[in-house]
């Protein structure tokens, strides 16, 4: 097989095509969606809600519900049960996160290895797999990413608002309070649609790692939606080539492409670029504060 | 700018005999105080005297536990809160920020030209037309209050609410401030702020609210600045000149001075 053969030889099965098409569809819509989950510092929610999605994988089949039906309401569950968890600002929020979604987590690896593998395989949901996406599969992720861009198209003041400066944006009249569940909603369904092609230790990584080097490319928060989402579209596709070629799990492909191109412009850009990504995981205290005193100069 | 609609002698908000406290921890005390409109009040008192709870109260974000907080029908406020309560490395420009507040009324990202010209103008008269386009991390103290007040006054508010706005500025910024809040307040907006700044601010305003858990005193700074409600508020012996007609604090802090060292 000469070398063009090579590569173009994935193309001709229909399983590849398949995966490939989840694959753009999951990094873009993870890369999307991640941009107001890393702007709000929120991250560490997106590792552990997908987790928590976890557990309702192996125990919806066991009870007798469809899986995408009983994950996705498992999730919708943590979701909202972190929102609230966080909206109360008490210390130990991230503590009350981790025991949450890592329980859930350890009862899906109790049910699946006590009662057998019903649904996805148990590495694939795990570290993401090219196999067996299903039309269906393809379907809902197809929704949720037009539903996600739908509802940040419609809502993006309100989202924007609530996002840079919550306390603010509530007394101006936005509910701050919806656009957090919507957000919490749209994440969750997120990452229950990409859960298989990316796998449930794996997922953070591509909220996370698109819109910080958006960040790094750019001051504008309309164009970091563009570039994070075209960035994770990108390394959805590459990812997914090089795990048919290496037989290598996809969602660990997906995630070293996209560390790679990370480290690309970490050089490309320098401390330059990695200074306008301070304060990303830290919303509103004393970091944000040691930047004013360094942005501001004491005269006007 | 805004043209007040309620009449002259019916409060904007009206709090009245308010308790308010986090847990078992009472911040607010029987607090009564009404917000005229046009009113310039500032709030003075240290740090934990309930400035800010009754700040939240007048906005509606808290909840008064007892007593009640009444607003004339469809008064409109806007609110600015300090300056590090925002992550100023967030990638939006001064443009963006100040259009955030202004509500919606499409279903898509796009600024309308109305849109746009409305936060120019708002911009322009704050003095930072020029820096619209900026990245919100490159502007300096008094710009960032300035593009808050633009946030602020893009809504066209008949009340305005300001939480320490001079705190962590340096004079000249103070001064800017001052003069811009008072230009406000004769547009016919009535301003309430809170303030620690006995000196640099409280002196300067027509009307003060003296608070310590309740309220220990309300009028003019020649009323308010006064000895015994001084002390009381702020719990220290402060001696009180009179310099142009304005009250001047002094804290004399006779037996704690600092003796250079003996050499």
């Amino acid at each position: 097989m000469s070398l063009f053969e090579t590569l173009l030889d994935p193309f001709q099965y229909q399983f590849f095509i398949k995966g490939l098409v989840a694959a753009l569809l999951a990094g873009g819509l993870c890369g999307l969606i991640g941009v107001f989950i890393t702007l709000r510092g929120m991250s560490y929610i997106g590792h552990g809600l997908s987790h928590a999605i976890f557990g309702g994988y192996a125990a919806a089949p066991l009870l007798g519900i469809p899986i995408v039906l009983g994950a996705g309401l498992w999730g919708l569950a943590s979701a909202l049960a972190i929102n609230a968890v966080t909206r109360r600002h008490r210390i130990g929020a991230d503590a009350a996160i981790g025991v949450v979604t890592t329980a859930s987590f350890a009862l899906g690896v109790a049910l699946l290895t006590k009662f057998g593998n019903k649904g996805p395989a148990f590495d694939s949901l795990l570290f993401g797999s090219i196999n067996g996406v299903s039309i269906g599969d393809l379907l809902l992720l197809g929704g949720v990413f037009l539903g996600t861009v739908t509802i940040f198209t419609v809502l993006y003041r309100q989202l924007l608002f609530s996002t840079f400066d919550p306390e603010v944006a509530k007394v101006s009249g936005v509910n701050v309070g919806l656009m957090d569940t919507i957000l919490m909603v749209v994440l969750s369904m997120s990452i229950l649609a990409t859960l298989s092609i990316i796998g449930v230790t794996l997922v953070a990584a591509t909220l996370v790692i698109p819109p910080v080097v958006a960040r790094m490319l750019t001051d504008s928060f309309g164009r970091m939606l563009w570039i994070a989402t075209a960035l994770g579209t990108a390394a959805g596709a590459v990812g997914m080539y090089l795990s048919y070629q290496l037989e290598i799990p996809s969602g660990t492909t997906i995630v070293l492409v996209n560390a790679a191109v990370f480290l690309v412009v970490l050089l490309a850009k320098g401390a330059k670029g990695l200074g306008r990504t301070a304060g990303l995981d830290d919303h509103t205290d004393a970091s944000a504060t040691g930047l004013v005193t360094a942005a501001a100069p004491s005269r006007v | 700018m805004s043209l007040p609609s309620i009449s002259a002698t019916t409060p904007l908000v009206d709090v009245s005999h308010v308790t308010f406290g986090y847990g078992h921890h009472p911040v607010l005390l029987d607090v009564s105080y009404a917000v005229m409109p046009g009113q310039f009040t500032g709030i003075v008192g240290p740090s934990g005297s309930g400035k800010t709870t009754l700040l939240k109260l007048l906005l509606g974000t808290e909840k008064a536990q007892r007593g009640t907080v009444s607003r004339a029908a469809g008064v409109s406020m806007s609110y600015v809160p300090q300056l590090e309560t925002v992550n100023w490395n967030f990638p939006v420009t001064v443009q963006d920020c100040v259009l955030m507040s202004r509500p919606a009324r499409r279903p898509f990202p796009r600024a309308s030209k109305a849109e746009r010209a409305d936060v120019a103008d708002v911009l322009e008269r704050l003095g930072i037309a020029d820096l619209a386009q900026r990245h919100i991390r490159e502007l300096s103290g008094g710009q960032q209050q300035r593009m808050f007040l633009a946030r602020a006054l893009v809504r066209r508010p008949q009340m305005l609410l300001l939480d320490e706005p001079t705190s962590g500025v340096d004079v000249q910024t103070r001064h800017e401030v001052l003069h811009l809040l008072d230009d406000l307040n004769r547009d016919g907006i009535a301003i309430v702020l809170t303030t620690h700044d006995l000196n640099g601010m409280a002196a300067h305003l027509p009307h003060l609210l003296a608070l310590r858990q309740r309220v220990i005193a309300s009028g003019p700074p020649s009323e308010v600045i006064v000895p015994s409600v001084v002390e009381e508020v702020f719990g220290a012996r402060m001696e009180i000149l009179q310099h142009l007609g304005i009250p001047v604090v002094v804290d004399t802090m006779d037996d704690t001075t600092v003796k250079p060292a003996a050499s």
